[in-house]
């Protein structure tokens, strides 16, 4: 059997971390073969080494059966691999013909030759079955065609393997069936992918083999065909996963937390929210769904106390806490899993110890007077690290040092130590593997069940249905409709989403 | 790590470049030292130090006059004098007690060294100091004053008598006893020609202090608005800040007046609108005082005054071709009355009051 | 293992300081070469020689470097404690200037009793210090203004507000300067009156130890180094933004003030008119710099910068000009300062593996 590429013993070690540890790799030509792991198990690390954007501590590589060193980029280009990255590295004021010359220009004596470079990327579009406009600019075009050209890039400086990083993150259903199109074409013509992804579905309809890593060590490599959905779900986490949210109906008691005729401005000052009504009751999920961009970041901002509302009231356990400090509405009893855990959830440079009580850090027993104390405060972090199950070396280790699934573990378990009536989850699986999403989402329910309120913003319309109790639809800064989510359907809940209304709508659940 | 090596490697080269070139440096030096040591200097152990202010060397004034007769000392003895710069006010006392440590006279440029001088003094009794524009009273402390009122006051006779408009400035650094007593003298020499002119100065109307020796752009805008409100003539007694007045001067093509040293030479891009410089020989009192201990006749405890009789102060060699022959032969008759007591110079703002002009034709 | 650890990542973080302390030795060792006409290893020999003489080879030159340590400690430490915050305090200057005003106007008054009395002169410099950055504080967490540019004007309010206060109500006859401070305001030169070190070194050491303690151990030092890593995770764990700016600047300039009254009743005894800058307060950014906003980094870095500062004597009276000493700390800030690049380009791009994965 020939390989194009075969990576031996391959071990790269950071500081505090293994990411590959004796690795063995094979892609085979005119396949697509997918490499499959949660966030953090070194899938990245892994083609990064082959793109020689970072050099192996041991190990060799081979590229068509030839022993190479790569050094760097341009060696790995020179070698016929190509990486389109996952934030796309295009000139945006560039057209789409000079991002795909750009630094191997076609040349007339010392000219850039414009009209060369147009029909090139032409001739190589329509030869792998790319429909692009060589002289759009990058910044007029969809993101989906902005990764078409990424792959042409590739092509254009000769690549034989391409290496596609978590390509799908960023396109719509559509989009990601285009470019399964696009792949097949590609292999046809000879050129061999190695897709790096976490999304178990796209595996399944693009791939012809799979290869499973987890902590940085290879689990197995099996063929598409004799596989299925479960079973590489639990080589790549360690263990069975379950992939729907099991929960129990809810048993909702008392209004907890109530939003009246809220509005506020934006950060242009224009309004973002038009006299916002939301009731969330002890014991329940409401999910908020939208399009993204109406209202809600403003709407959780004027909630948590960052943003000053215009009018309106916010009140938590019948205190009226709308225009408060962040500091008193979380000793109100509101917590609250921000929608960026990197600007806002975490102080990346702070140990895990020093995050987990961030909001807390006042309070006893981990504050006495302004002497803090750390063997409380270690202690505390210790113990969220073991019942949230997050991946640490120590507790003193910085944040940053952690996979986003781990940094996200640590938030959710701090906002849940705070023992608040109402938990504010936003967007909080976004970017994380399925292990990941799977406890989070577990624990929102545990947390319902205990007797928390809940109100859930996402993006994902899957993860609102998936988990809540009640579903408000918002669009252009107000709430067009409640539905239980018993009752509501994709459809459904795309129309509002859209601005539209269904008719003889009986709003269910609204009390 | 790599790169740092040959960064290492790369100053390491540059350096033994360096060191070929002194080398051969060194040996020309060494010739010319050779050539010029011809005419022989006078054998003496007498080791002396200099501490500058915070104007230090350079500064063509103050302290570049004070190392001048310590050059001119080194030029007849064997001595290799050492000069300290003080880069702040709280240096003034190390450098003091350093120099003391290791010479045998020392000196202290500068009225604002007073206190340091007097404490290192006192713990240094068996050595010799001198300080310039201070008076400390101990028995190994030399103090040298100027009479700085007396070359003023020449420079007031010249100011008056070029000027046109019949209105004279006064640019001064601080406004205390030191500097007013230029101020004072000025005034006086002013009245004695056209007691009109002086009226503007002793109200002070036309006399502005920018309180620093240093702010170049303070002297600048003080001499603008002088200048703008009438002025054609400013004196100034400020450092530093003298070099925005001339600045001003030849922007608005005007007269200036320097001190301390013959501003005419050492600051030439401004020497066409310089009328002359009140000449205060820093240097004459280091050289003598050097001489003075080299040949055993130090003066401890002693203040020596050196006015126009002593040739302390004075007009300078270099005097602009703008100030009439007529003018000058004035300023010397009046130097006479100075030197024979003819005329008193007031010192003090009060007694300038007093002062009676004495024409003399 | 976990030792080895920590002396490996103390050993790294020394070594840039290091390598760029030696760098500059030898750059400056070309120019003494250079103004002394003297071969390499002569000029090795010169300038060491002289350096080392004039910083702690001796007996009193020892001594003196102490006395530059002490202001030292107090503006690398006040400038610490405002990067922490994410702030740039240039006004450190000021504060000290003003402090040294106010501490000799405070210390002039007769007839308080001796311990009473210094420790009106360093709460009243101390004061002085937290209302001038105070100022800057306010402003910059109120109105949003820039505190760089705030606080270089207040720099040269307090020069000329000292130079006004020093000339005028408060001048002694004759001198540019304050009269001295009464003997009841002075601080202990514990080596006797030769000497002008004094219990100030002490003082600074124990501030040192103090704000070690407030950044890592007081939820206030938890507070402020927070803001200055991430202000919008800061805002959302409920801590106040503004208060801990102007708290971080008070602070700050708190320091500096203790500072300009330490200097002045422990080293100057009164207050002289001002030229320019005292310098302490931008040579304290660079000590700060140097030792990346530790304090205990900061005891050895103003020591250097103290050393380097004595020397400049040792180093004229061998003929060697005592700008070599600038010379040798800027390029050693250069270095510093290549340092910050180099680990905000490498910061950048683990970010971006980091997203990646």
């Amino acid at each position: 059997m020939d390989f194009v590429v075969e990576m031996k013993g391959i071990t790269k070690v950071f500081p505090g971390v293994r990411a590959n540890e004796n690795v063995n790799f094979q892609l085979k030509k005119g396949e697509i073969h997918v490499l499959l792991g949660e966030n953090g198990a070194g899938k990245t690390t892994l083609m990064n080494i082959l793109y020689g954007l970072y050099q192996p501590d041991e190990g060799e590589i081979f590229v068509k059966g030839k022993k190479i060193n790569i050094k760097s980029p341009s060696d790995a280009i020179a070698n016929g691999i190509g990486m389109v990255h996952q934030h796309f590295m295009l000139v945006q004021n560039f057209t789409v013909a000079e991002n795909i010359v750009l630094g191997k220009e076609p040349k007339k004596s010392i000219n850039l030759d414009m009209n060369k470079a147009v029909e090139d990327t032409k001739k190589i579009a329509d030869a792998y079955g790319f429909k692009i406009d060589p002289n759009s600019v990058i910044e007029d075009i969809t993101v989906g065609q902005q990764q078409k050209v990424e792959i042409l890039k590739a092509l254009y400086r000769g690549a034989e393997i391409l290496i596609l990083d978590e390509p799908t993150a960023v396109l719509t259903p559509q989009e990601i069936e285009e470019l399964g199109v696009i792949l097949k074409n590609l292999v046809k013509e000879g050129k061999s992918i190695i897709l790096i992804t976490h999304k178990l579905k796209e595996v399944m309809g693009m791939s012809d083999r799979v290869t499973i890593i987890r902590r940085g060590k290879v689990i197995n490599t099996v063929n598409t065909k004799e596989t299925n959905i479960e079973q590489l779900a639990e080589m790549m986490v360690g263990r069975k996963v379950n992939l729907v949210v099991e929960k129990k109906p809810a048993n909702p008691k008392e209004v907890i937390f109530k939003v009246e005729k809220l509005e506020a401005l934006d950060h242009r000052g224009l309004l973002a929210l038009k006299g916002i009504d939301l009731q969330v009751r002890a014991g329940e999920i409401l999910g908020i769904a939208g399009v993204d961009g109406n209202g809600q970041t403003e709407l959780l901002e004027v909630i948590t106390g960052l943003r000053k509302a215009k009018s309106g009231k916010v009140i938590i356990n019948n205190k009226d806490v709308t225009g408060k400090s962040p500091k008193e509405i979380i000793e109100s009893g509101i917590s609250n899993i921000p929608e960026d855990r990197h600007k806002r959830g975490l102080v990346l440079k702070y140990s895990l110890a020093e995050n987990s009580i961030l909001g807390m850090h006042s309070k006893k027993p981990f504050a006495n007077g302004i002497m803090m104390n750390y063997a409380k405060i270690k202690e505390f972090a210790r113990k969220l690290i073991d019942e949230f199950d997050v991946r640490t070396p120590n507790e003193d280790v910085a944040a940053s040092s952690l996979s986003g699934g781990n940094q996200q573990k640590m938030v959710v378990a701090r906002e849940i130590a705070k023992d608040p009536d109402l938990i504010i989850a936003a967007q909080p699986t976004r970017g994380l593997d399925v292990g990941a999403i799977e406890y989070i989402h577990k624990r929102l329910v545990a947390e319902r069940d205990k007797g928390r309120g809940v109100l859930l913003v996402s993006l994902e319309l899957d993860e609102v249905m998936a988990l809540s109790d009640r579903i408000a639809v918002i669009y252009d800064g107000e709430i067009v409709g409640v539905l239980d989510a018993k009752d509501a359907t994709e459809n459904d809940l795309g129309i509002l989403m859209a601005g539209g209304t269904l008719e003889s709508q009986s709003k269910g659940g609204v009390q | 790590m790599k790169k740092l090596l040959s960064i290492v490697l790369a100053v390491l080269v540059t350096a033994s470049l360096f060191a070929g070139c002194g080398q051969q440096q060194q040996q020309q030096s060494q010739q010319q030292q050779q050539q010029q040591e011809q005419p022989k200097k006078i054998e003496t152990s007498v080791k002396i130090g200099l501490a500058t202010d915070e104007g230090g060397k350079g500064d063509k004034s103050f302290n570049d006059a004070a190392i001048a007769g310590l050059d001119k000392i080194a030029s007849e003895y064997t001595v290799e004098p050492v000069i300290l710069e003080s880069k702040q006010n709280d240096q003034y006392e190390p450098n003091l007690k350093n120099l003391a440590s290791a010479n045998d006279l020392v000196f202290a440029v500068g009225f604002k060294m007073q206190d340091a001088l007097t404490k290192v003094a006192k713990a240094y009794p068996d050595k010799k100091f001198a300080i310039i524009d201070s008076v400390v009273e101990l028995p190994n402390v030399e103090s040298i004053c100027f009479k700085e009122e007396e070359g003023s006051f020449l420079m007031g006779v010249i100011a008056a008598k070029t000027s046109q408009t019949g209105k004279i400035g006064f640019v001064g650094g601080s406004d205390m006893p030191l500097i007013q007593k230029f101020e004072a003298g000025f005034i006086a020499g002013v009245k004695s020609v056209n007691p009109e002119a002086a009226k503007d100065l002793e109200n002070r109307k036309n006399v502005k202090y920018a309180n620093s020796f240093s702010d170049i752009n303070k002297g600048y805008e003080l001499a603008k608005s002088l200048y703008n409100s009438g002025c054609d003539v400013i004196y100034h007694a400020a450092g530093g800040v003298g070099l925005g007045v001339f600045n001003a001067a030849k922007e608005m093509k005007k007269w200036a007046i320097g001190v301390d040293s013959d501003q005419a030479l050492t600051v030439p891009d401004a020497k066409d609108v310089i009328l002359c410089s009140m000449l205060k020989r820093v240097d004459v009192g280091t050289y003598s005082a050097s001489k003075d201990t080299i040949e055993n006749k130090f003066q401890g405890g002693k203040t020596l005054i050196l006015g126009l009789k002593e040739d302390g102060v004075g007009v300078s060699p270099t005097v602009n071709p703008a100030v009439q022959q007529s003018t000058l032969d004035l300023a010397n008759k009046y130097k006479e009355a100075i030197v024979n007591g003819t005329i008193v110079v007031p010192s003090t703002l009060d007694d300038v009051k007093k002062f009676q002009p004495v024409e003399i034709k | 293992m976990k030792n080895k650890k920590i002396i490996k990542s103390v050993a790294s973080s020394l070594l840039f300081p290091l390598i760029s302390i030696i760098v500059a030795m030898f750059v400056a060792v070309i120019f003494v070469m250079w103004a002394k006409h003297i071969s390499f290893f002569k000029g090795v020999q010169v300038m060491f020689k002289a350096i080392w003489n004039g910083s702690f080879g001796r007996k009193d030159s020892f001594i003196e470097t102490l006395v530059y340590v002490i202001p030292l400690l107090f503006t690398g430490l006040a400038n610490a404690v405002a990067f922490k915050t994410g702030l740039f305090n240039i006004g450190v200057e000021g504060e000290f200037m003003i402090s040294i005003t106010v501490g000799a106007i405070v210390g002039i008054i007769p007839g308080i009793p001796p311990v009473i009395h210094v420790i009106l002169v360093l709460i009243a410099g101390t004061l002085a210090g937290v209302l001038w950055a105070g100022i800057v504080g306010y402003l910059k967490a109120k109105v949003g203004s820039n505190e760089v540019v705030n606080s270089i004007m207040m720099n040269y309010i307090a020069l000329y507000f000292s130079n006004y206060l020093i000339m005028g109500p408060f001048n002694k006859k004759g001198l540019a300067q304050t009269a001295d401070i009464q003997p009841s305001a002075m601080l202990w030169r514990f080596l006797g009156d030769d000497y002008r070190v004094n219990i100030g070194l002490y003082i600074g050491l124990l501030m040192v130890v103090l704000i070690y303690i407030f950044f890592w151990k007081t939820t206030w030092g938890y507070e402020i180094r927070a803001v200055g890593i991430n202000q919008y995770a800061a805002e959302y764990g409920g801590i106040n933004i503004k208060k801990n700016i102007i708290l971080a600047m008070a602070i700050s300039g708190g320091i500096a003030g203790l500072g300009g009254a330490v200097y002045v009743s422990g080293i100057q005894h009164h207050a002289i008119q001002m030229v320019s800058f005292t310098g302490y307060g931008f040579d304290g950014i660079a000590v700060a710099l140097l030792a990346k906003n530790n304090p205990i980094g900061i005891i050895f870095s103003a020591l250097l910068f103290g050393a380097l500062n004595t020397s400049s004597i040792s180093l004229q009276m061998a003929n060697i000009p005592k700008q070599i000493v600038f010379l040798i700390q800027a390029i050693i800030l250069i270095f510093v300062a290549a340092d910050y690049v180099y680990k905000w380009i490498a910061e950048k791009r683990k970010k971006g593996a980091l997203l990646n994965e």
